[in-house]
């Protein structure tokens, strides 16, 4: 099956690539800004940026609807502003603060948005596959027709627990889209060192769960293929695989200095497939947006990104008192 | 000489089943294969087949006994020549018949008889869960669990049993039995052998707005998902920020069973103690069994529910009450004594409580606490105890290092120091994997003899 490239010239309007752009470079100029507070010793531990990857959330999550999940692993921070989640929550908790989702007590691996079905920001890799089932498993106990999108990467793919997912998501028609970002590292392990077989959305075949591949780089593409598989998992049609190849820029995480591929092939992908680039060129080609409008976005997101920044930096530490609070949901009194 | 035909042990913790029906009669030729009877146990109804040739000469035992005890001749099989008188007069084996009750009573004496050690055991308790006056009733530790999930699963849509064989199957060991047919398919579900996979699916549920009960075929299965367990039921609620947690049960039976060797007899007791997030409830009797179910299905937080299988067949007095229940964090005392506190949970109460007994024929009165949760912890219950007792013995059958009762040590030493005048003594399990042989096994758990002797220790006596 050849990779799902977007069929014929997209039908997408103005508004909507619009919307990518302006998405797509929140979480890139957000990621950069979390680079360099890290840099500066704000933000700790482990922070692992998703620029390159932007495509993937923002395509999907234009396929998504209200009600429908979502759960990723420990790159999180892209799926977050995607969904919604709001930037200065996310950066708050990147250092560590009070005003971050998990109060500061998660950190860059581990925020969660009851509000906007974010089931989190998982640190053990592949961990998150059967959880995201289970939240489809209770939607269609619930009886109603929302979906899961569970993200997990090339890495993650080959762990056991996501093919006992595979195989429950489709004994019992879960309605769960797994979505595999193949960003072809697994930490510092290229795909063809770590996967017997370059094509991991096949694997869905063994279960009978269809997939498909899709070129991760073209958000009108992965919308696309995000709309026929939320249609599919919609109406009962179980569960659906979704193999989306994409590309880091940066590092696996900070510490990273990704000496395993050359500085080419990041130079060319960034040249050449860059998600945003590419959407910015159908806007001023198509005549949609000019170099002024797209400025004007600009400024905005950067507004935006620094406005996060500066509340993530104010923000005090959470009050000693947390570390004993949230171990225990309270008994209800009988 | 004609050939004893013995009651079979049909699994690994029978002591003894219901002949449930002859397939042959005196005078049948059998061969090899054949199928000779159905045998009852608690758990399920098994053929028994002929392992050698012959012509049955005498059913020793009548159809319908209860409480045939393994190993009691049932029949006597004749080879070629032999006739029924050859069949030594009195088979040891009739006697055990005799005693038994015929089907159709509600219980079988032999049973009755059996049990009568633990209900004085039982009546002795100072501190009663319940009323006085209430009624009650004997039943297993199996049909409380039951009867706790089926309650709880009338009350709230939401609850669900998920794990290997609970449905169909009724359960490997019958825990779940019925339930498939009072609540369907949607809530009572089969899963594969996959228990990595199923944990997982089961704490997205209970993200999702879900109460599951996992059932773990044993607990020992368990190591598989335990990174589901802990990593993502018991820390979610932390690192969320309080925004979401799991709300659910992972149960099944824990620790040694009979003979089954290293992998499937470890107490994982210690391990779930130690983690915040986790609470970690472990009956001994079936009230308990009962109350502390109910309670852990309603419990908003993840909790460990740690059974035994050769607790699951024994009977214990259950109030007769609509929705009873047991609080978590608040210990039982069985029974009250001034010389030592013995402190156990789970099946070491059974040591605990046959300790006490011995002692107390020597003239040493001993108190047994059962903590009946070890996260929450009553350790209040403990140290006023032990201010009365001044000595400390703890009883389980997990591992030493490490174990529940180097941490109730470790309170005591802070909290109780003045008080002791011993040092307290860890009864448990040998540091040893699980050996096979009948004698080793039984040498690796505690034993009675070991408290005896520890709580002689500790009196200086």
């Amino acid at each position: 099956m050849a990779t799902r490239k977007t069929t014929k010239r997209p039908n997408v309007s103005a508004e909507e690539l619009k919307t990518y752009y302006r998405e797509m470079l929140l979480i890139r100029r957000f990621e950069e800004k979390a680079g360099q507070l890290y840099g500066m010793g704000l933000i700790g531990g482990f922070c692992h940026l998703y620029i390159g990857q932007e495509a993937v959330v923002v395509g999907l999550e234009a396929a998504a609807e209200d009600g429908d999940k979502r759960i990723t692993s420990y790159r999180d921070h892209g799926h977050m502003l995607a969904c919604g989640m709001d930037p200065n929550g996310v950066m708050a908790e990147l250092t560590g603060r009070e005003g971050g989702y998990s109060k500061g007590k998660g950190g860059s691996m581990h925020m969660f948005s009851k509000e906007k079905n974010f089931f989190g920001g998982h640190g053990i890799v592949a961990a998150q596959v059967p959880l995201g089932a289970g939240l489809a498993f209770a939607d269609k106990y619930l009886g109603n027709d929302r979906v899961t999108f569970t993200y997990f990467g090339d890495g993650a793919a080959n762990q056991g627990q996501v093919y006992e997912s595979f195989n429950m998501a489709a004994l019992w028609n879960l309605p769960v889209i797994f979505v595999i970002e193949n960003n072809q590292y697994a930490m510092g392990t290229a795909q063809q060192r770590s996967t017997s077989s370059p094509d991991i959305y096949h694997r869905g075949q063994a279960f009978g769960i269809p997939g498909e591949m899709v070129d991760g780089m073209n958000v009108l593409a992965v919308k696309e293929a995000g709309d026929t598989a939320v249609a599919h998992c919609r109406s009962g049609k179980g569960p659906y695989i979704l193999e989306i190849k994409t590309y880091r820029y940066r590092g696996h995480s900070m510490s990273d200095p990704a000496k395993y591929r050359t500085r080419e092939e990041v130079q060319k992908m960034r040249e050449e497939r860059d998600p945003i680039e590419y959407v910015r060129s159908l806007l001023l080609t198509g005549k949609h947006a000019t170099e002024d409008d797209l400025k004007a976005i600009d400024r905005d997101i950067k507004n935006v990104v620094n406005a996060a920044a500066e509340f993530a930096k104010d923000s005090p530490e959470p009050a000693l008192d947390e570390l004993w609070t949230d171990i225990y949901a309270e008994t209800a009194q009988a | 000489m004609p050939t004893e035909i013995l009651m079979p042990a049909l699994s690994p913790t029978m002591e003894e089943g219901t002949l449930a029906k002859w397939l042959v009669k005196e005078g049948d030729a059998v061969a090899a294969g054949d199928v000779l009877a159905e045998i009852e146990t608690d758990k399920a109804t098994m053929e028994f087949e002929a392992v050698d040739e012959g012509t049955i000469g005498k059913l020793l035992v009548s159809e319908g006994t209860e409480g045939v005890k393994v190993n009691t001749a049932i029949a006597v099989l004749l080879d070629e020549g032999e006739t029924a008188e050859d069949v030594p007069a009195a088979a040891p084996a009739a006697a055990a018949g005799d005693e038994a009750a015929p089907a159709g009573g509600s219980a079988a004496p032999a049973r009755r008889k059996r049990e009568t050690a633990d209900d004085s055991a039982e009546t002795s308790a100072p501190e009663p869960d319940w009323p006085e006056s209430t009624k009650l009733r004997q039943q297993t530790v199996r049909e409380a669990l039951r009867d706790a999930m089926a309650e709880e699963m009338r009350e709230d849509d939401r609850v669900f049993l998920i794990g290997e064989e609970v449905a169909e199957y009724q359960g490997a060991y019958k825990i779940s039995q019925g339930l498939l047919d009072e609540f369907g398919a949607k809530r009572v579900i089969d899963t594969p052998i996959t228990e990595h996979g199923f944990a997982g699916i089961a704490v997205g549920a209970a993200f999702g707005g879900l109460r599951p009960i996992v059932e773990f075929m044993t607990f020992n299965f368990a190591m598989q998902a335990i990174d589901q367990i802990i990593n993502s039921a018991a820390k979610t609620l932390y690192m969320s920020g309080g925004q979401m947690g799991a709300p659910m049960v992972f149960r099944g039976p824990n620790g040694a069973a009979a003979r089954v060797g290293a992998q499937h007899s470890q107490d994982y007791a210690a391990w779930y103690m130690q983690i915040p997030g986790l609470k970690v409830a472990m009956p001994y009797s079936a009230s308990d069994a009962k109350g502390l179910l109910k309670t852990a299905i309603r419990d908003p937080n993840p909790v460990i529910f740690l059974e035994n299988e050769i607790l699951y067949g024994r009977s214990f007095d259950v109030p007769d009450i609509d929705d009873y229940t047991v609080p978590f964090g608040k210990a039982r005392i069985w029974r009250e004594g001034t010389d030592v506190t013995l402190v156990s949970f789970g099946i070491g109460m059974k040591y605990a409580l046959e300790s006490a007994e011995n002692l107390a024929k020597d003239g040493i009165s001993a108190e047994v606490i059962d903590l009946r949760t070890l996260r929450p912890m009553d350790t209040g219950a403990i140290i006023r105890s032990v201010k009365k007792t001044n000595r400390c013995v703890t009883v389980e059958e997990g591992w030493p290092q490490g174990s529940v009762g180097n941490y109730i040590t470790s309170v005591l030493m802070q909290e109780a120091f003045d008080y002791l005048d011993a040092p307290v003594i860890n009864c448990t399990g040998k540091d040893v994997p699980m050996p096979y042989a009948a004698n080793l096994e039984k040498h690796a758990l505690v034993t009675t003899e070991e408290v005896v002797k520890a709580v002689k220790q500790v009196t200086y006596s």
